[in-house]
């Protein structure tokens, strides 16, 4: 008989067999793992910026998800449109992106079923369709639920798109579930580079009721072309996507025009130049 | 000894095809006070006769709130009638919270719909002895669902459940054709009508035994009682002999 503490309560090895431990954690002799959460995203997304106008919002994404420095896959999408009223563009792990992807399309089957709406025009202008406002909520709500699980999901989200009264609509939300809106928005990298352009074109929500949504497009390509040439982490190709009351109108294979990088060989300070 | 074998519990058919717990928990709903609801194109009223069980003790409440933007009227077991209007807050609540947005009357008439079905469907379990007419403004407009103990869900222009409620109904399906374009101040005296012609002889409708709810499009849901719909049960029933008018306004004060 084993009269040692550690086996009081368990049962006998001689009569049940050697205790299985697998199932214990390793400081008790088992083989399980502790539980591991995201300390770090590994493939990654850059920056996603976006703008108000008068009538909708413009939001563009480039297509390079990077594994650390390297750029490893060049035909992501990382504008995600959600019904004819809104587009989720997403910053940080790719993983998770896929993840908030695939809760995307199961809210919008959802969606479908409980509205009650039997054909498809009646669907193109049922008054009871989720705004980009409501989605937003929602996905707020899971980032903070993820985070306050010591789970993030890694992802910096802009919500684009028009409200339930077809008003523009943007706002922002983190792997923290922090929230923000305002007329012009950037995530990453974007913050620092293409917020203060775009501040100067809109520097308020006044300014982007007057907005008109080519100035709009051109604006936010532009800050894209400057991402591409100050934002190591960032490629060429880009998708960007304007959401007015006709609806989404995304397009997923832009490539920067007239690049000009003349301004690079005055840059002093990096690498091997020897003032 | 059984007057029927087929009546135990809810999950045994009749060899009829009858499922008769579910029919006696439909009976509970006749038994229960009158409640009529209305809507138009830009409102939807409940009105509701209350019960008192005794001279001394306080009335049944027929009409309760839910959110903002809606309410019930009910008929049957009260107490059945708290679970699912429970139910339905919290429902309301976690749209207004995960999607901030009001929660649609068509989604909260099949979310209890549904639930009350699976209790006729599961052994140990019984249906609730409770009618409801959900009735408010959504996304969609002004909305008027009536909902029964079988789990069956009806949108309606017009409704009436409970006891002697044929009378109401009757008045409704007579003047189903103005309710669409009726202000107000109309399809609450319309509502108030359907109410009176369901009472018995000697009853009449008082500021104590009658409650009103009311919601349209940019007015959120609300409860009146008391002091507060004297003036709609005096315009209503002008021509009220004037004793009985007396004996009922003189209650409160």
């Amino acid at each position: 008989m084993n009269h040692f503490p550690q086996a009081w309560g368990r049962p006998r090895d001689d009569v049940y067999g050697q205790y299985n431990p697998s199932y214990l954690p390793q400081s008790h002799g088992g083989t399980q793992q502790p539980i591991t959460h995201t300390q770090s995203p590994i493939v990654t997304g850059t920056s996603v910026i976006a703008i108000k106008f008068k009538t909708g919002v413009v939001i563009a994404a480039d297509n390079l998800a990077s594994y650390g420095s390297l750029a490893r896959f060049t035909d992501v999408h990382r504008l995600k449109h959600f019904n004819r009223k809104s587009v989720v563009g997403v910053g940080g792990d790719v993983s998770d992106m896929q993840y908030l992807d695939r809760l995307l399309k199961s809210l919008d089957v959802e969606e479908n079923y409980s509205t009650g709406s039997h054909t498809a025009e009646e669907s193109e202008t049922d008054p009871a369709m989720m705004g980009a406002n409501n989605l937003h909520t929602y996905l707020s709500k899971v980032m903070y639920k993820r985070r306050s699980d010591f789970n993030p999901l890694w992802n910096a989200l802009l919500v684009a798109g028009l409200d339930e009264k077809n008003k523009p609509f943007l706002a922002s939300a983190d792997l923290l579930g922090t929230t923000f809106s305002g007329p012009t928005m950037a995530t990453g990298f974007g913050a620092h580079l293409a917020q203060p352009i775009m501040r100067r074109i809109v520097p308020d929500e006044a300014a982007s009721q007057q907005l008109g949504r080519e100035e709009a497009v051109q604006a936010v390509r532009d800050c894209m072309k400057v991402l591409f040439y100050r934002d190591a982490r960032s490629m060429p190709e880009y998708s960007i996507a304007v959401i007015d009351e006709k609806g989404v109108e995304l397009k997923e294979k832009e490539v920067l025009e007239n690049q000009s990088w003349d301004f690079a060989d005055k840059i002093r300070g990096y690498g091997t130049q020897t003032v | 000894m059984f007057r029927n074998n087929y009546d135990n519990d809810s999950v045994t058919f009749s060899p009829q095809g009858r499922i008769f717990q579910v029919e006696y928990a439909q009976e509970a709903v006749k038994q229960g006070s009158v409640v009529v609801g209305i809507v138009s194109k830009t409102h939807a009223v409940l009105a509701a006769l209350k019960r008192n069980a005794e001279e001394l003790s306080s009335y049944q409440r027929k009409i309760i709130p839910i959110d903002t933007h809606y309410g019930i009227a009910l008929a049957g077991l009260a107490s059945d009638a708290r679970v699912l209007s429970n139910f339905m807050k919290q429902q309301s609540l976690s749209s207004r919270l995960t999607y901030d947005r009001p929660i649609l009357l068509s989604d909260i008439t099949s979310r209890i719909g549904d639930r009350a079905q699976t209790n006729t469907q599961s052994y140990g379990k019984r249906p609730y002895g409770v009618g409801l007419l959900i009735a408010g403004v959504d996304a969609k407009g002004p909305h008027l669902f009536e909902f029964q103990p079988s789990g069956v869900t009806q949108e309606m222009v017009a409704c009436g459940i409970g006891a002697r409620s044929q009378m109401a109904r009757t008045y409704l399906e007579r003047n189903l054709d103005s309710f669409e374009d009726s202000s107000r101040e109309e399809l609450i005296k319309h509502a108030l009508r359907a109410l009176k012609d369901s009472l018995s002889q000697d009853k009449e409708l008082t500021v104590d035994n009658t409650s009103l709810g009311v919601s349209g499009v940019d007015e959120p849901f609300k409860l009146y009682e008391g002091q507060e719909i004297s003036s709609w049960l005096e315009t209503t029933f002008e021509n009220r002999p004037e004793g009985q008018d007396g004996d009922s306004m003189a209650v409160d004060s």
